[in-house]
């Protein structure tokens, strides 16, 4: 098992790597019990976008599929969580059912989009224009449901004034249900993420990962070798794109809230920059640069939210000229070379 | 004796061109089968139609007594079939054990896979490159690489679409040798090739394309001597050029 998490496909194999991984993670478990309430939530936050992050990684960094339609998804989870919960109810694990079925509309979203752009050979650049167009279509199509007659069930979308009324996450208990908020719902997204990462990290270095990243590399080539290319495009690109609608999900079980504006285009470019700055060629260095530029974006947010957003623009900018593969990518590289010279 | 891949009346047009037109070809469980022609031949076109990166415009291919005219490259492979195509077409970015991997992950379990991969990597002489990209290997090594990428697949008919181009004549003859050893051991090959010295060490029999069309078939003697066949490849001066 902890021989199938390593490969080639990802940076950081050796034991000091998973030692270093573990203590993070027990950091993070202990994170709670010193820091104050609000940063737990705020992390909590941080840690519900890193499932798309991770989705695109895997499409973009080893499938080679870049997909501008990482906020579709995470759109139709948000919504799919926000019309399902309100209509079934939370309790009795209604809503932990809402978070299965909403993920379940966006990868069935995914499966029929992404049959339809796969089997139709619409590759390259074409690729991220049709994922982008549904992204701007649905973003339009909510954003005029402002009207009463706009409801599904009891939900009602309500436009551009948002979608409101459903509630946190509750997890079934022995006669009592658990509310996942703060603290509680900061340990359930951290074991979620850490499953997530240890899943992706098992498939990219599987058979499966192997023929992926043989795929981005020429395409015809795989299939000279006798793979189904297609069917590989299409399963990698229903799984990336089902993290973000895990993402959506999430985030409207969070904020108990969800508006057009988390499908924009300002939101779509937001996975993208993430990932080309951490490096899309490494789940590691996605996971861990999605989460500092999280932190750092909300931080200048706070002083202007204009800066921030100009300043992401520009670190896009700087990673294309000066750090092409990505600067996490780069950082881990080097740590992996210096741990080489010193023989660990 | 039924042949293993049997062509008929296949042709394949090119905005009213004919790259491949009306061709018959049946190639032998066993034969080593060149085919060989001037430039524009169609040779290429006719090989990517078996392999099925190209439609036939008209005609039938059957593969193993199966009809495979209309099925994708990939299923082709899994009937048992692969190629060496003309430019070398390795995954230049992986490193050289991890081409090998990848081509023989289908095929073999997961214990075996490490032994396997050592002695298709000392079989192709690139042992102390595995952990080099593909893409830093010479022409040579590469051209090596692939036609041991596609050997792991354990074809019954492996085409090889020009396997010497840019080899030295030493790593020409070792090339040669090896196919005679995959023939006798059971495996179909054909090949298209520029080099005759080649065809002469291997052939078991010869097809001449000419303007897409089938011009000539028989041993190597044979087209060696037919006047004909050396008549079609005057006038191009530069015969060991890309077809």
């Amino acid at each position: 098992m902890f021989q199938r998490l390593n490969g080639p496909q990802t940076l950081g194999n050796g034991r000091g790597f998973w030692i270093g991984a573990l203590a993070v993670f027990a950091v993070a478990v202990a994170f709670p019990a010193v820091a104050d309430p609000y940063d737990v939530g705020n992390f909590a936050y941080f840690l519900i976008w890193i499932f798309m992050a991770l989705g695109l990684c895997l499409m973009w960094g080893y499938g080679g599929m870049l997909s501008f339609g990482q906020t579709f998804f995470f759109g139709l989870g948000g919504y799919g969580y926000g019309v399902i919960e309100i209509n079934i109810g939370a309790a009795h694990g209604g809503s932990l059912a809402a978070l299965v079925l909403a993920v379940s509309v966006a990868a069935l979203a995914a499966a029929i989009l992404g049959y339809f752009m796969i089997y139709g050979r619409i590759g390259g650049v074409f690729f991220g224009i049709v994922t982008l167009s549904t992204t701007l279509a649905l973003a339009a199509f909510v954003g005029q449901t402002a009207g009463p007659e706009w409801t599904v069930g009891t939900a009602r979308l309500n436009g551009f004034n948002g979608m409101q009324g459903m509630s946190s996450l509750q997890l079934p208990w022995f006669g009592r249900d658990i509310d996942l908020e703060e603290s509680a719902l900061y340990y359930f997204l951290l074991v979620l993420l850490a499953a997530t990462y240890v899943g992706l990290r098992l498939l990219v270095n599987s058979r499966f990962g192997n023929v992926l990243v043989a795929i981005r590399e020429d395409p015809q080539r795989a299939e000279l070798l006798g793979y189904d290319v297609r069917r590989y495009q299409l399963v990698t690109f229903v799984i990336g794109s089902l993290l973000a609608g895990l993402s959506g999900a999430l985030y409207t079980a969070w904020g108990q809230f969800i508006t057009p504006s988390s499908i924009g285009l300002p939101a779509a470019a937001m996975p993208i920059v993430w990932v080309a700055f951490a490096g899309r060629s490494d789940l590691t260095a996605t996971f861990v640069g999605t989460f500092v530029l999280l932190f750092a974006f909300q931080t200048i947010t706070i002083y202007s939210e204009q800066s921030a957003l100009v300043l992401m623009g520009l670190l896009l900018v700087a990673t294309v000229l000066f750090a092409p593969r990505g600067l996490m990518v780069g950082v881990g590289q080097s740590l992996a070379r210096y741990s080489a010279r010193r023989g660990g | 004796m039924a042949a293993l891949l049997e062509i008929r009346a296949l042709s394949r047009t090119f905005g009213g061109l004919f790259a491949v037109s009306d061709v018959d070809l049946d190639v032998n469980p066993g034969e080593i089968h060149c085919l060989i022609g001037p430039n524009g031949a169609g040779k290429s076109t006719l090989f990517k139609l078996v392999m099925g990166t190209y439609t036939p415009t008209h005609g039938s291919i059957r593969f193993d007594g199966e009809d495979i005219t209309q099925m994708t490259p990939f299923r082709r492979v899994n009937l048992g079939m692969s190629i060496k195509m003309q430019a070398p077409s390795v995954f230049r970015a992986l490193p050289v054990w991890q081409n090998v991997h990848i081509a023989l992950q289908r095929r073999v379990p997961r214990r075996l896979l490490a032994a396997e991969e050592g002695r298709l990597l000392d079989l192709l002489g690139l042992t102390a490159e595995a952990a080099r990209p593909a893409g830093e290997l010479s022409h040579g090594q590469q051209q090596w690489l692939e036609i041991g990428m596609a050997l792991a697949l354990q074809p019954k008919l492996l085409l090889l679409d020009e396997p010497t181009a840019g080899l030295s004549p030493e790593e020409t003859f070792r090339t040669g040798e090896l196919v005679k050893r995959l023939a006798q051991a059971g495996m179909t090959v054909m090949v298209v090739e520029h080099d005759m010295d080649f065809v002469r060490q291997i052939a078991t029999r010869v097809t001449v394309l000419h303007l897409g069309k089938i011009f000539a078939e028989g041993s190597v003697e044979a087209i060696v001597a037919d006047p004909a066949v050396a008549e079609i490849y005057l006038g191009t001066p530069h015969a060991n050029a890309d077809s």
